[in-house]
């Protein structure tokens, strides 16, 4: 097999789990009523993956090799903070981009 | 034939969802270049941005391949990175599992983690929202992102790299995703679950293929749904 076609298996192979998993419960429970518990679990999906995804990428940047960064560390702490006070995600979004534009020059 | 059309909703959705251009764009631009950079030729970055939609999962597949490991190690670890797609599409399905099949894969599709994230915000502060506004929400938020996504790899990919490392991109996308989270932690049930995801999610980073991100997944739910139960019942007493 080609290099080329390597990729191509890749991407297809790829593109089909992608979509297999987007679809997965949306495809195949679709109006059915799901069972108290299990909305109660679903409520949470977002609060339970979101923070589970940065908390590595602010702890431990790739840019710094891994290593804890003090800009960083301050647009993290300024963006959540801003996003939990205002509610409003673009403040956090801009407060956050500024913090680290800042802490980058100064710190 | 139902309409799922309403218009002054697909525009609030489309207002939210223009921002993230701002964070998509520079993203999707990063995979054109380096995608580009690791020899990749333009038909192939394209449609791994067009067919895969998902720059995590992406960008993944991309550093194993230079790797040279072994095809199936690279689809199973790009997929793995994907695996909290099922987790928001069990999380859509209570909302838009009403429409009709083909709709459904088209949300399917388009399912990402700005769509997810503010489309079920949105859904959570407005529950009277019926299916159609719910529907044309989800449509207004990816208008703007998805044809941003597809254009910034191209621009990526034939502007190659001539971004300069001092714009510190790699930290637009844990921004955005913080920004979401600060609305989210509306209960103590939110912030429990939160705390729940980074504490395991940090634990288990050692775990391959993303692993420990599907670990702080599943026990962020379970923390969230016990405190929720707790708290009801401490009410009713």
């Amino acid at each position: 097999m080609s290099e080329s076609t390597t990729i191509w298996v890749i991407i297809v192979a790829m593109g089909m789990g992608s979509f297999g998993l987007r679809f997965l419960f949306l495809g195949v429970i679709g109006d059915r009523e799901l069972p108290e518990w299990v909305l109660r679990h679903l409520r949470y999906t977002a609060v339970a993956v979101l923070p589970g995804l940065v908390a590595p990428l602010v702890l431990w940047p790739a840019a710094t090799e891994g290593q804890p960064d003090p800009a960083r560390l301050a647009a993290a702490a300024v963006t959540l903070g801003v996003g939990f006070v205002t509610k409003n995600v673009l403040a956090a979004i801009f407060g956050g981009a500024a913090t680290l534009f800042l802490g980058m020059y100064f710190l | 034939m139902a309409s799922y059309w309403d218009r002054s909703t697909f525009w609030r959705g489309f207002r939210d969802g223009l921002p993230f251009v701002l964070v998509v764009g520079p993203f999707g631009m990063l995979f054109g270049v380096v995608a580009t950079e690791a020899g990749l030729p333009l038909e192939q970055v394209m449609s791994f941005s067009i067919v895969v939609i998902a720059g995590a999962a992406q960008f993944t597949a991309l550093q194993l391949m230079a790797d040279n490991a072994p095809t199936i190690v690279v689809i199973a670890s790009a997929l793995a990175v994907n695996l909290r797609m099922a987790m928001y599409s069990a999380s859509m399905t209570p909302h838009l599992g009403g429409l009709p099949a083909w709709r459904r894969a088209l949300v399917a599709y388009s399912l990402v983690d700005q769509s997810y994230a503010l489309s079920v915000m949105e859904y959570e502060k407005r529950p009277e929202m019926t299916l159609a506004q719910k529907t044309s929400y989800f449509a207004g938020v990816i208008a703007p992102v998805l044809p941003n996504w597809y254009i910034a790899t191209l621009v990526g990919a034939l502007v190659g790299q001539s971004i300069p490392d001092s714009f510190a991109l790699d930290f637009a996308v844990p921004i955005t995703f913080l920004a979401m989270i600060g609305p989210m932690l509306r209960t103590k049930a939110h912030v429990a679950a939160a705390m729940v995801s980074v504490i395991c999610a940090l634990l288990f980073a050692f775990l391959p293929w993303n692993l420990g991100l599907i670990v702080a997944g599943i026990a962020g739910m379970m923390t969230g749904a016990f405190v929720e139960l707790r708290t009801e019942n401490k009410d009713m007493t």
